[in-house]
C-alpha cells in the first residue's frame, strides 16, 4: 500500500460504444497536493471526474484511494470514503432551503449539534447567510454554484473535485473563488478542471493536460502553457 | 415545485401547525354528538380511506415514487385481517399481522425495483402489475378448494363475515360504530403526525433530497436505496393497516380492494388534494368520497366517468394538485387586487 | 407425444396473441416514447366495433377493417386534445391516459351495459394433439405474423415510416425539411392505435366483449412492450416469445393466475437484470 498518493489511478478506460472516452489514463495525486486538470472539450475530464465520483464504472483500470480500490464501489460509498465534487452544471436540491442543503450535506458526516456548527460556519464562510432560507431552485446560477461549493465543503471531505468551478462567474467572484480554492487546500487535496488560464495561475499547482482520452503531459503551468504541443490540441495545427 | 420553508428547519413544527391538527381533531371527536349513525359511517370510511391515501401521498409526493400498487397492500390487509381473525377467535394479533404481511410483500417487491435500480415509470408499471395479478387471483378463488384454515376466500364475493375488532379488558366486547369511528380517526390522526415528524426528521429530510436530486443525495454519502426502500415499506404497512381497518368497518373484504379502480381513486385523492401537502389527499379523499355518494352507487358508469375526466383535467392543468392551484390561483388574485389599490 | 403437441401448440399461439396484442402499443411506445395505458380500451373499442359491425350484419373481414379505421381515427383524435400536450413528461401521460382509460370504461358501461357479449368463430374446430381447438387461432397466428411482417416493411422500407422515424429522431430537423412533426405524431399515434383496436377485432370472436375487458390485455401489453425495449418490432418480438412461452405453457399446464405470476416474476428479473429492456442498448433499426 502506498502512503505517498492520495489517489492513484492506474490505465484507465471507458468506452462508449465505439468511442473511447478514456484510453489509459494515468494520475498520481499526492496528499495536499492541488491539480489542475486542463484540455480541450470532449478530452476526457469530465467522465474522469465521474468516474472518481462512481457516477460511471470503468471498463477496466485502477482507481486506488487512500490504498483502497474504488473503481467498483457505489457513489455513497465513494462519497463516504472522502471524496467529495462539484459538477459542472449545478446539482443542487431546488426545493430546498439553502440552510438545509447544507444542512444535509453535514448530517451526513456528524452529528446532531455538530452539525448545526458546521452549517453556521460555511454559511459565514461563503456569505450566504442572507439566502439561507431561500429554496434553492429560485436562486441565480451564480448562488447555485456557491450552495454547492458550499455542500461540498460541509461534507469535509480529503479529495475535492472541482469541475469548471468559475464557469460563469464574474471577475470578482473568480477572485473570490481563487481564495477560497486555496484555504481548501490547507485541508483537503484538490483535482480542478478549469478553462480559465488566469485562475489557474492563481491557484498554482501543477496541471495534467488531458487530450483525446488520455494524458498529453504533466508539468508546472508556465511549462505547459510554452509546449507547442498544447496549443496544438487547442488551436489545431495550421496545416489542416 | 417550490415550497417556501416554513420559519427555517427544525424538528418541532410551528405552534400554528399543531393548533390546526389539535382543532380538527377536536371538532372530530365532538361529531358524534351532532351528525347521524350514517354520517359517523361515512366519515369512518374516509378516515380508513385517507390512511390509504396519505400513504400513497408520502411515497409519491415526498419520496418521489409513483406507485400504483398501494392497493395490492389494502388488500393483503384486509385479507390478512379477515382470515387471522375467522380463524383464531383474537383480533389483536391479526391486526398486527396485517400490518406485517403487506410490509414484508413490500420489502420483496420494493428490494427487486429500488436495488434494481430500475426507472421510475418501470416502477409504475410493475406496481400496476402487482396488483393486478392479485385481483385476478383473489377473484379466481370462488371455489370451495380455496381455504386457508376454516376461511373460504370466497372469489368474487370475497370474505363477508369479517369479525368485529374485540375491545381489550373487556370480556366479550366489540368494537361497535361509534367505536370504529374514534378508532380510524385516532389512527388516522397517529399516521398523518407520526409521517409529518418523521418528515421534519433527519430521515425524511433525506428522503425529500433524494426526491429532489437523487444522484445529489448520494454523492453526498447517502445511500438511496435503503432510504426509499423504508419509504416503500412503511407506506406499505399503513395501506396494508387501512386494509384491516376497513375489513372491521365493513365487515368484510372482496377483491375489489386490489382493483384499478379503487388504485385509481387513490391516485385522484391525491391529486386532487395536492401530492406535496401531506394532508392532501385527506381532503381529496373526502371531496371525492362525497362527490361519488353525491353522484349516487346505481351510476356506476357515470361515476367512472367523471373520476377520468377529473384525472384528465388535473394532470394537463393542475400540476401540483387541484387544491393547491387552487390556493395559488386565490393568492394571486388576493396580490392583484392589493395592487390595484 | 400428444401432450407436448398440443402445449407446443398452446405455447406458439400465446405469443402469437402476445406480438398480436402488442404491436400497436409497441409502435407508440418505441417510436413516441408515450406511454398510454389506455391502450387497453382501444383493444376493447375495436372489439366492440367489430362486434357491433357484424350483428348489424356486416360479414367479419370487412368488419377488421372498420374497427382499425375506428379506433385509428379515435387514436388521432387522442393524440390532438390529450397526448400532445404532455410530451416529455412520462409520468403525466401515464396518469393522464390512466383517466381516459377509465373515462372510456364509464362511457362504454353507459352506452354498452356491463354485460359481457360474444360473436362467434367462424371456421369450426381442428385437432391438435388429439385435443379440439378452434381452426380460428390458427388464422390468430397467421395474421399476427402478417401484421407483424407488414408493420415492419411500414415502417423499415416505406418513406412514410423512413419520414416518421426520422421525425422522432429528430423533430427540429424534420420540420426544416418540410415535414410538420405534428402530423407525422398524430399519423404515428393514430396508427399504433389501429393496430391495436384491429387486434381487439381479431380476438373478438374468441373471448367475451366487456367494458372492463381491456384491463386484461394493458398488463400483458405493458410487460411485453417494456420489457422488449426500445427497439419496437424486434423487442415486441424476442418479448413475446419469452413471456408467450412461459404463459403459454404453464397456463395449460397449471392454471392461468400461475402463468402469470410466473410471467411477472421473470419480466422483474429481467428488467432487474436488463433495465432498459431486451432491447435496450441498441440504438439502430426499429
Amino acid at each position: 500500500m502506498n502512503d505517498e498518493f492520495l489517489l492513484d489511478v492506474r490505465d484507465l478506460e471507458r468506452r462508449f460504444g465505439g468511442v473511447r472516452a478514456l484510453a489509459g489514463v494515468n494520475l498520481r495525486l499526492k496528499r495536499g497536493e492541488m491539480r489542475c486538470l486542463i484540455g480541450p472539450n470532449g478530452a476526457g475530464k469530465s467522465t474522469f471526474f465521474k468516474m472518481l465520483t462512481g457516477q460511471l464504472r470503468p471498463n477496466s483500470g485502477h482507481i486506488l484511494f487512500e490504498g483502497v480500490e474504488i473503481a467498483q464501489k457505489e457513489r455513497h460509498e465513494i462519497s463516504r470514503l472522502g471524496i467529495g465534487i462539484k459538477n459542472q452544471v449545478p446539482s443542487v436540491f431546488d426545493g430546498v432551503s439553502v440552510y438545509e442543503s447544507l444542512w444535509l450535506a453535514a448530517a451526513s458526516r456528524v452529528q446532531s449539534r455538530s452539525v448545526e456548527h458546521v452549517v453556521d460556519e460555511v454559511l459565514e464562510r461563503l456569505a450566504l447567510g442572507s439566502i439561507a432560507h431561500v429554496p434553492v431552485g429560485l436562486l441565480a446560477h451564480g448562488q447555485r454554484q456557491w450552495v454547492e461549493f458550499g455542500m461540498v465543503m460541509a461534507l469535509q471531505p480529503r479529495l475535492i473535485l472541482l469541475d469548471e468551478p468559475t464557469a460563469g462567474m464574474s471577475q470578482e467572484e473568480v477572485k473570490r473563488a481563487a481564495t477560497l480554492i486555496r484555504e481548501l487546500n490547507q485541508r483537503a487535496s484538490l483535482i480542478v478542471v478549469e478553462h480559465d488560464m488566469q485562475f489557474i495561475r492563481d491557484i498554482a499547482g501543477m496541471v495534467t493536460v488531458f487530450h483525446q482520452g488520455s494524458i498529453l503531459m504533466e508539468d508546472t503551468m508556465a511549462n505547459v502553457q510554452k509546449d507547442p504541443r498544447v496549443r496544438e490540441i487547442y488551436l489545431g495545427r495550421g496545416d489542416a | 415545485m417550490l415550497r417556501a420553508p416554513s420559519r427555517g428547519f427544525g424538528w418541532i413544527p410551528h405552534w400554528s401547525w399543531w393548533a390546526g391538527v389539535a382543532a380538527s381533531f377536536a371538532s372530530f371527536l365532538a361529531l358524534p354528538a351532532f351528525v347521524s349513525e350514517y354520517a359517523l359511517l361515512q366519515l369512518s370510511v374516509i378516515a380508513v380511506l385517507s390512511m390509504l391515501g396519505v400513504s400513497e401521498g408520502f411515497l409519491w409526493g415526498f419520496s418521489g415514487i409513483l406507485s400504483f400498487g398501494q392497493t395490492a397492500f389494502f388488500g393483503l390487509g384486509g385479507y390478512t385481517y379477515a382470515v387471522a381473525a375467522l380463524n383464531s377467535d383474537h383480533t389483536a394479533l391479526p391486526l398486527l399481522g396485517a400490518i406485517i404481511l403487506p410490509g414484508l410483500l413490500a420489502a420483496i417487491v420494493g428490494y427487486f425495483m429500488i436495488y434494481g435500480r430500475i426507472g421510475e415509470i418501470y416502477v409504475s408499471v410493475i406496481t400496476l402489475v402487482v396488483t393486478l395479478i392479485l385481483e385476478k387471483t383473489m377473484r379466481a378463488t370462488s371455489s370451495d378448494e380455496y381455504v386457508i384454515g376454516s376461511v373460504r376466500l370466497g372469489g368474487q364475493n370475497g370474505i363477508p363475515t369479517v369479525p368485529p375488532l374485540n375491545v381489550p379488558f373487556t370480556a366479550d366486547g366489540t368494537l361497535g360504530l361509534t367505536g370504529v369511528y374514534f378508532l380510524s380517526g385516532i389512527c388516522l390522526l397517529a399516521i398523518y403526525v407520526g409521517l409529518a415528524l418523521a418528515l421534519r426528521h433527519r430521515w425524511g429530510r433525506v428522503l425529500v433530497a433524494i426526491r429532489e436530486n437523487e444522484r445529489r443525495a448520494e454523492l453526498l454519502g447517502y445511500d438511496s436505496r435503503i432510504y426509499k426502500l423504508w419509504a416503500f415499506v412503511v407506506a406499505g404497512m399503513i395501506a396494508g393497516f387501512a386494509g384491516a381497518l376497513y375489513g372491521i368497518w365493513g365487515n368484510f373484504v372482496s377483491p375489489e380492494m386490489f382493483s384499478l379502480g379503487q388504485s385509481a381513486q387513490i391516485l385522484i385523492w391525491v391529486i386532487v388534494g395536492g401530492r406535496t401537502i401531506l394532508a392532501g389527499p385527506i381532503v381529496g379523499c373526502a371531496v371525492i368520497q362525497y362527490l361519488t355518494a353525491a353522484l349516487g352507487t346505481a351510476a356506476v358508469g357515470q361515476v367512472t366517468l367523471v373520476l377520468g375526466v377529473i384525472l384528465m383535467l388535473a394532470v394537463v392543468l393542475f400540476r401540483e394538485g387541484v387544491l393547491p392551484a387552487a390556493w395559488s390561483g386565490v393568492h394571486r388574485i388576493q396580490s392583484r387586487l392589493r395592487r390595484a389599490d | 407425444m400428444e401432450q407436448a403437441i398440443i402445449v407446443a401448440y398452446q405455447a406458439v399461439y400465446a405469443i402469437a396473441f402476445l406480438i398480436l396484442i402488442s404491436l400497436g402499443l409497441a409502435v407508440i411506445f418505441g417510436m413516441m416514447r408515450v406511454i398510454n395505458l389506455a391502450q387497453g380500451e382501444f383493444m376493447m373499442l375495436g372489439a366492440y366495433c367489430c362486434n357491433l359491425a357484424v350483428k348489424h350484419g356486416m360479414a367479419l373481414w370487412p368488419s377488421f377493417a372498420l374497427a382499425a379505421l375506428a379506433v385509428g381515427a379515435f387514436g388521432m383524435l387522442i393524440e390532438r386534445i390529450l397526448i400532445r400536450f404532455l410530451y416529455g413528461r412520462i409520468i403525466d401521460t401515464l396518469l393522464a391516459t390512466w383517466g381516459l382509460s377509465i373515462f372510456i370504461v364509464g362511457g362504454t358501461t353507459i352506452i354498452m351495459g356491463p354485460t359481457t357479449e360474444s360473436i362467434p368463430a367462424p371456421f369450426g374446430t381442428m385437432t391438435v394433439g388429439g385435443y379440439g381447438v378452434p381452426t380460428y387461432t390458427l388464422f390468430l397466428i397467421a395474421f399476427a405474423v402478417l401484421a407483424l411482417i407488414v408493420t415492419y416493411v411500414l415502417l423499415r422500407y416505406t418513406t412514410a415510416g423512413l419520414v416518421a422515424r426520422g421525425t422522432m429522431q429528430n423533430p427540429v430537423m424534420a420540420a426544416a425539411l418540410g415535414v410538420p412533426p405534428e402530423a407525422v405524431y398524430m399519423l404515428t399515434f393514430g396508427f399504433g392505435s389501429a393496430l391495436t383496436g384491429l387486434a381487439g377485432a381479431v380476438i373478438a370472436p374468441l373471448s367475451g366483449v366487456s367494458p372492463t375487458m381491456g384491463g386484461f390485455f394493458i398488463a400483458k401489453m405493458f410487460i411485453t412492450v417494456i420489457v422488449g425495449g426500445q427497439m419496437a418490432l424486434l423487442g415486441t418480438l424476442s418479448a413475446s416469445t419469452i413471456f408467450g412461452g412461459i404463459s403459454g405453457t404453464v397456463d395449460y399446464l397449471v392454471n392461468s393466475v400461475v402463468g402469470d405470476i410466473c410471467v411477472l416474476v421473470v419480466a422483474i428479473a429481467l428488467l432487474r437484470f436488463l433495465p432498459l429492456g431486451i432491447t435496450g442498448r441498441f440504438h439502430r433499426g426499429v
